[in-house]
């Protein structure tokens, strides 16, 4: 468990007031919160609570109903963002390296290549007719596609794709070895068991050279040593590559191990937000897990109606 | 199907007594075989003709229930023997799997033949029967290989299923003709004897660009809804070309479109003709030799193109989209873009071949582009294994050129009287072959996928994990 009385690191990611409609349905509302770099950001709660659509509209996959989403990096700071919102673009690069995104207004694909936000998803998608390597590979596209001068180099075989495309495996070698599928690396994807799917998708979002990753889920269906295996897998990438993690889990043992900052969802409406310490003992977050006694039960929903309101 | 049944009786009859479970079997496989024997007769038997004066007379065939009941037999006493049975038609199939040391061997024969290919044809028939070999078969075949092969990489390697890719066939060869036919002798008319080589890359990039036209609207849409839009596309292509008369003379078609020279050398008898120059002796084969040639080379430079692209980014981003479109997306592979290169190189392909089909029919009209065409290209794809270039080379070959060879079956009039015609048979054994394939081969001929990228050994990919895209 991290020792909270560490210094709060610069901000990564504001989410500011996003609300979430299907139709009638609210999904999630007026949730904001803050995922800072380096740190390991979890977001819980019961079944429905509305993580996923969160996750959705980060990556883009949704486009949220309301509110601000901004990825900053580079010392930007609040003035560049609402600077940025005021012109509606959809980012902006300073000359002194600063970045920010506004990731509502950018489409999914773009999320990924610019923003640098990689995502993995609850029912694994991999490219399961591809090799585990060509899966790494894929992963490092735009920068391959770059290498071979959108092709046209490429078809030629220039030194310069033939330089860009071994590094591309030499990066995907680095993944394969952290995700202990150095042996597996010319199998399909498909026919991997489901733990080396998973540590598979992560190696893969992690080679598109993310400053978030986003995972979903990543321990659902993992026995006991592959979940240990992946929680060491999570605390290298935070320590040893400038990539932050955003993740939603049931597995509390993994949430309160290995994150820094937990965020509780219930109904769609934040309930709790801090250390892994301060929200295990939070009366919400064990009223919304564990349910109440009957005569709290009226009490618990004044509070509920009340957050939602 | 009836008379397959009818033979089985005597097959079975043989263990009946052995085994009361076989007997029951047997008994009831005798019940249907009689069933199908006695619905046989009315549709073999009789046959109703109308005679000089176009009054019906009935007209009893003896020998066709009788011939079909033989056949019927050999063909289940041979199942029933390999099968030691009867399990199903899966079970005496061999599970033949083409490994990719014997395919690479066979794809490098295959070419040394295709190059001697008008050689031996010369050889063996003669000059005047070698024009039909080379022509009627050989080109037509690398046509539909060509075709085959720019499908591929919509379909095959994208999973984009393409229903109307002959428009851009269309594209290619209403672009040579019109260039050929108007723009070129009016504006440059010193381009004339290079018209072809000219207007080759063109209709290639104008098939591209209507490829790229009807992917920006249509690309938003998946599955079955592409297909249905593709589809009309075709049909579209098809009916403005039949109306358009000003610029397409409609159903007359255009005529007169010059054939490719040979480097600017025109094959005729002129004394600036290709005989002439090199000292020959002047004959048609010249040109259909050198069309064969061409289109060889065509083919060739789509496979090498598409084989080389699957090895790049880009191809690779296909083959990703093909397998899972949302992970490509979560990975910043921009879907829209990749989906229209994919749209653009298989239809630049279509277009060469059009414009090569155009230059060697010399005369096109709508009826060449009709929906027939892009089924058997898209069959020729789904057969030969989707995404595997030799694969969907020796369907095409089998699709086309079947129906070739069996113009050639004349023997078979000695056995079934002098009307039967075995082309006219050729939907049926399409229809036959292809459920056999189906059965035994389901994701086509080669249908494994070779990885384009290994650490340590290349390890070819079961069909079964490879996607069949849904885009």
């Amino acid at each position: 468990m991290t020792v909270d009385t560490a210094p709060r690191r610069t901000p990564l990611l504001h989410v500011e007031h996003i609300s979430m409609r299907f139709g009638g349905l609210i999904a999630v509302n007026d949730l904001s919160f803050v995922a800072r770099e380096g740190e390991i950001t979890a977001l819980i709660g019961p079944n429905g609570a509305g993580k996923t659509t969160v996750f959705n509209c980060i990556t883009g996959f949704y486009k949220p109903t309301s509110g601000r989403m901004a990825l900053v990096g580079g010392g930007a700071g609040a003035d560049a963002v609402t600077a940025l919102t005021q012109t509606g673009k959809r980012f902006a690069r300073a000359d002194d390296g600063s970045s920010a995104f506004l990731l509502e207004r950018m489409p999914d694909f773009q999320i990924a290549a610019e923003a640098k936000v990689a995502r993995t998803f609850q029912n694994i998608r991999l490219f399961a007719g591809m090799t585990v390597l060509e899966n790494l590979v894929v992963a490092q596209h735009n920068r391959l596609m770059l290498a071979s001068g959108y092709t046209v180099g490429g078809l030629f075989g220039t030194r310069g794709y033939r330089a860009a495309e071994a590094d591309a495996v030499e990066k995907a070698k680095y993944w394969l070895d952290k995700a202990g599928l150095m042996d597996r690396a010319d199998d399909p994807a498909g026919d991997l068991p489901y733990g080396a799917q998973r540590r598979l998708e992560i190696a893969r979002a992690m080679c598109t050279g993310p400053r978030l990753l986003c995972l979903d889920e990543p321990a659902a269906g993992l026995n006991p040593r592959e979940s240990a295996d992946l929680n060491a897998l999570l605390r290298l990438i935070p320590l040893e590559h400038a990539t932050s993690i955003l993740l939603i889990e049931h597995d509390m043992s993994v949430v309160m191990e290995i994150s820094d900052h937990v965020i509780v969802l219930e109904y769609g409406v934040k309930i709790a937000d801090g250390t892994p310490t301060e929200v295990r003992n939070d009366q919400k977050v064990i009223a919304a897990y564990l349910g109440v006694e009957d005569e709290e039960v009226e009490a618990a929903e004044q509070v509920v109606a009340e957050i939602a309101r | 199907m009836a008379t397959i049944e009818t033979s089985g009786t005597a097959a079975e009859k043989s263990v009946a007594f052995t085994d009361g479970k076989v007997g029951r079997a047997a008994i009831e496989g005798a019940k249907f075989a009689g069933l199908m024997f006695c619905l046989s007769i009315p549709i073999l038997l009789l046959r109703i003709d109308s005679d000089i004066d176009h009054k019906p007379f009935l007209q009893l065939r003896w020998s066709w229930p009788l011939w079909a009941a033989g056949l019927g037999f050999l063909v289940r006493f041979a199942a029933l023997a390999l099968a030691g049975g009867g399990r199903g038609v899966t079970a005496w199939l061999p599970a033949v799997s083409i490994p990719p040391a014997l395919s690479r061997h066979f794809g490098s024969a295959a070419l040394v033949m295709l190059a001697l290919y008008p050689v031996i044809a010369l050889a063996l028939v003669g000059r005047a029967g070698s024009i039909k070999w080379i022509d009627n078969f050989g080109i037509q075949v690398m046509i539909y290989v060509m075709l085959g092969w720019g499908l591929n990489i919509v379909v095959g390697l994208a999973g984009l299923l393409d229903l109307g890719y002959v428009a851009f066939y269309a594209v290619g060869a209403y672009s040579y003709a019109l260039l050929a036919t108007v723009v070129i002798p009016q504006y440059a008319p010193w381009l004339t004897p290079w018209a072809f080589w000219v207007c080759l890359p063109l209709a290639g990039l104008l098939a591209a660009l209507w490829g790229i036209l009807l992917g920006l609207p249509v690309l938003r849409l998946r599955g079955d809804y592409l297909a249905i839009v593709t589809l009309a596309f075709g049909e579209i292509i098809r009916l403005v070309l039949i109306n358009w008369t000003a610029v397409t003379k409609g159903y007359a078609g255009i005529s007169g479109i010059p054939r490719p020279s040979f480097f600017g050398l025109p094959f005729t008898a002129a004394d600036n003709g290709f005989a002439a120059t090199f000292g020959l002796e002047f004959t048609p084969l010249h040109r259909t030799i050198f069309l064969f040639y061409v289109i060889l080379a065509l083919a060739l430079l789509t496979n090498w193109v598409s084989m080389r692209l699957r090895r790049l980014p880009v191809g690779r981003a296909w083959e990703a989209l093909r397998e899972d479109e949302i992970a490509c997306r979560s990975l910043g592979i921009n879907t829209t873009n990749t989906k229209l290169t994919a749209f653009a190189i298989g239809a630049s392909f279509a277009g060469m071949a059009g414009s090569f089909f155009a230059a060697r029919q010399n005369f096109i009209s709508p009826e060449s582009f009709t929906f027939n065409e892009s089924a058997v290209i898209l069959a020729a794809v789904v057969l030969g294994g989707m995404g595997s270039q030799l694969g969907v080379a020796i369907a095409a070959f089998a699709m086309v050129g079947g129906t070739e060879i069996l113009r050639e079956l004349d023997w078979l009039k000695a056995i079934f009287g002098r009307d039967f015609d075995p082309t006219q048979y050729r939907m049926l054994i399409f229809g036959f072959s292809m459920v056999a394939l189906m059965i035994w081969k389901p994701r086509g001929l080669i249908a494994s996928r070779e990885p384009s990228l290994f650490l340590r050994e290349r390890k070819s990919i079961p069909a079964a994990h490879v996607a069949e895209g849904t885009g």
